[in-house]
C-alpha cells in the first residue's frame, strides 16, 4: 500500500475502510542472517537500511514489548547537527540530511518539521565557544547563524530580556534543525522494513545469547531459540540488562531523564529554544502544547519514571528564559531510561564476542540520530566496516583514551 | 528520596550529590593500565539493588554508601562509607 494524495481523497469519500494493518505480525523463523535486537526507532531503522540500502533479504526485529515502546516514544522530538567535535558532526550531520529526505524515501509523513533551533548564550565566552561551535559545523557542511542580542529579540520578543543573572547576550542559530513527530519514525521504518521482507516480531524478549566458541550463533527468548549469523543489539536504556547476558560490562549507566508536556496553548513559540545557563529546552507541538525537558535526574534508574527535584528543576530554568511559561498549566510528564556513556558520546561497534554488533551509549540524544545510526549500524552489520561518518564511536575509544567528550565532563556520566 | 542518613535520620536526597557505583571505593593501585581502565569506564549497571555513593553535600559532608533499588528507587540501607572502606581493610 503506497500513501499518495490521490488514495487519501478516496479514501476520504469511501469511509476509511481500505487501510490495511501497516506491518505484518509473524512468527519468528528458525533461523536469521541478521537479527536485530530492539524495535526501536534505532532497531527498526538499521532493519530498514538493511533491507533497503545493504541488500539483506533475511533480517527480522526483535522487540521485547510493543514496537516503539521506548525511548523512541518518549523524547522531546528535537532533531539537529550542532554538535562541536569533528568525531561527532559530520555523524549528526549526516543524519540531518536524511531526515530531509526521509519521507519521500519511505513514504510516511513523520512530520519532519524544520523550523529551526535556537541555542541562546548568557555571557562573552558562551558567545565566543558557540561562534567555535557554529565554524566546526559550517566545516561539516551544516548551517549556523550567530545572533546578536536583537537578532533573538526579534525572533522571540517575549524572552526575558531583563534578567540580570542570566542576560541573554545572543544565540546560536541552525535553521535546517527542528522537529519530527517521533511516533511517525517508528511507523514508518517499520513499515518500510516490512514491506521490504523484515520479520518484526514483538513481544519477543531477548533472555540470553547462545555463544559457541567465541562467536554469537543466535539468541534465546521469551519465543524460543533463534538462530542467527549476525546479532545487533539497539536497546539503548537497557543495554547494561541485554548485554550482561553476553557477560559485558560496559561504559554506560543507566539513567532518568524526564520530560513535560503543557496543556494545549495558541501558538508561541514556532522553533525549538534551549535555554545555555541550565538546561532546559522547549518546543511546541502542533497540537499546542509546550514540550520541553532538561536535565536527568542523576542517578542510576531503569523506572522510567523521576523524582520531583528535576521537575523543580526543569521549571525554574524554563521561568528564567520564559516567563510566560509561568501561567501554562502542566498536562503531563514521563520519563525515559537513558543510556549514560563515559564521554557523552555513542557506540556504534563490533564486540569481542564474533558476530554481535552493538549500538548503544546514546546518553539523552538519540532521537536526532536515528537515520544515521540506523545507516550507520546497518552498514557495520552488513560489511564489517564502520561507516565513514561513525569511526569514532569505537567501544574501546575509553582504554585507548580517545573519548569524544562534548562538555570536557569526564567520566561521570551524571554529567553528561 | 528520602535517605535514611545513620547519623541525621531521613534526608531529602536533594542535599545529596550522587556520584556512582560503590565500586568506586575500590580503586586499583597505580600501574595495572587495564584494571584502572575498568575501575574508571566500565560499570556493572544493574537493573535491581545497587550500592552507590552519595556526598551529603548540604548536610554533614559524610560520604555515605546507599543500597538502593534501581528499577523501584525504593532505598533499603545507608551506610557511612568510612565504615565500608574500614570493614573491607
Amino acid at each position: 500500500m503506497q500513501f499518495n494524495g490521490l488514495r487519501l481523497l478516496w479514501e476520504g469519500l469511501t469511509g476509511h475502510k481500505g487501510w490495511g494493518p501497516l506491518w505484518r505480525d509473524p512468527d519468528p523463523k528458525p533461523e536469521y542472517d541478521i537479527l536485530v535486537v530492539g524495535g526501536g526507532g534505532h532497531g527498526l531503522a538499521t532493519a530498514y537500511y538493511l533491507a533497503s540500502i545493504f541488500g539483506q533479504a533475511r533480517v527480522a526485529v526483535l522487540e521485547k514489548g510493543w514496537l516503539g515502546s521506548g525511548n523512541i516514544g518518549r523524547n522531546t522530538t528535537i532533531i539537529r547537527s550542532n554538535y562541536l567535535l569533528p568525531g561527532n558532526e559530520p555523524f549528526y550531520e549526516f543524519s540531518m540530511k536524511l531526515w530531509e529526505g526521509l519521507e519521500q524515501e519511505f513514504n510516511f509523513n513523520a512530520m519532519v518539521s524544520q523550523r529551526g533551533i535556537l541555542n541562546l548564550c548568557h555571557s562573552d565566552g558562551q558567545r565566543d565557544a558557540f561562534r567555535r561551535r557554529g565554524n566546526a559545523m559550517l566545516l561539516a557542511g551544516a548551517d549556523a547563524e550567530l545572533l546578536d542580542r536583537d537578532g533573538v529579540r526579534a525572533m522571540y520578543p517575549y524572552l526575558n530580556f531583563a534578567n540580570a543573572r542570566f542576560p541573554i547576550k545572543g544565540g546560536l542559530l541552525q535553521r535546517r534543525a527542528g522537529t519530527a513527530r517521533h511516533d511517525g519514525v517508528a511507523w514508518g521504518y517499520a513499515r518500510g522494513a516490512d514491506r521490504k521482507g523484515v520479520d518484526i516480531i514483538q513481544n519477543c524478549e531477548v533472555t540470553g545469547f547462545r555463544i559457541d566458541g567465541g562467536a554469537v550463533r543466535g539468541v534465546e527468548t521469551t519465543r524460543g531459540y533463534i538462530g542467527a549469523k549476525k546479532v545487533g543489539v539497539a536497546v539503548a536504556g537497557s543495554t547494561g540488562r541485554v548485554m550482561a547476558h553476553a557477560g559485558m560490562r560496559l561504559p554506560i549507566e543507566s539513567h532518568v531523564l524526564q520530560a513535560f508536556v503543557s496543556e494545549g496553548l495558541k501558538p508561541i513559540i514556532d522553533g525549538v529554544i534551549t535555554f545555555g545557563a541550565g538546561h532546559f529546552y522547549v518546543s511546541q507541538s502542533d497540537k499546542g502544547g509546550l514540550v520541553f525537558g532538561g536535565d536527568i535526574d542523576g542517578y542510576n534508574s531503569y523506572a522510567q519514571r523521576g523524582n520531583l527535584p528535576a521537575v523543580e528543576d526543569v521549571a525554574e530554568c524554563g521561568m528564567a528564559i520564559l516567563p510566560a511559561l509561568g501561567r501554562a498549566r502542566l498536562l503531563r510528564s514521563w520519563g525515559g531510561t537513558t543510556d549514560m556513556s563515559m564521554d557523552g558520546s555513542p557506540i556504534i561497534d563490533a564486540t569481542p564476542v564474533q558476530g554481535l554488533y552493538l549500538n548503544a551509549g546514546w546518553c539523552y540524544g538519540g532521537f536526532k540520530a536515528t537515520p544515521a545510526s540506523g545507516y550507520a549500524f546497518a552498514h557495520l552489520l552488513a560489511t564489517g566496516r564502520p561507516h565513514d561518518t561513525a569511526t569514532a564511536f569505537r567501544l574501546d575509544r575509553f582504554a585507548r583514551g580517545c573519548p569524544i567528550d562534548e562538555n570536557g565532563a569526564g567520566a561521570q556520566p551524571n554529567l553528561h | 528520596m528520602l535517605i535514611p542518613h545513620p547519623l541525621l535520620g531521613p534526608r531529602d536526597a536533594q542535599e545529596f550529590t550522587y556520584l556512582g557505583d560503590a565500586a568506586l571505593l575500590n580503586r586499583p593501585e597505580g600501574g595495572d593500565e587495564a584494571a584502572f581502565h575498568a575501575y574508571t569506564h566500565l560499570r556493572d549497571n544493574p537493573a535491581g539493588p545497587h550500592r552507590e555513593l552519595w556526598y551529603h553535600e548540604q548536610g554533614d559532608r559524610s560520604w555515605l554508601v546507599v543500597t538502593r533499588d534501581t528499577a523501584t528507587h525504593e532505598i533499603v540501607a545507608a551506610e557511612l562509607a568510612m565504615d565500608v572502606k574500614g570493614a573491607a581493610r
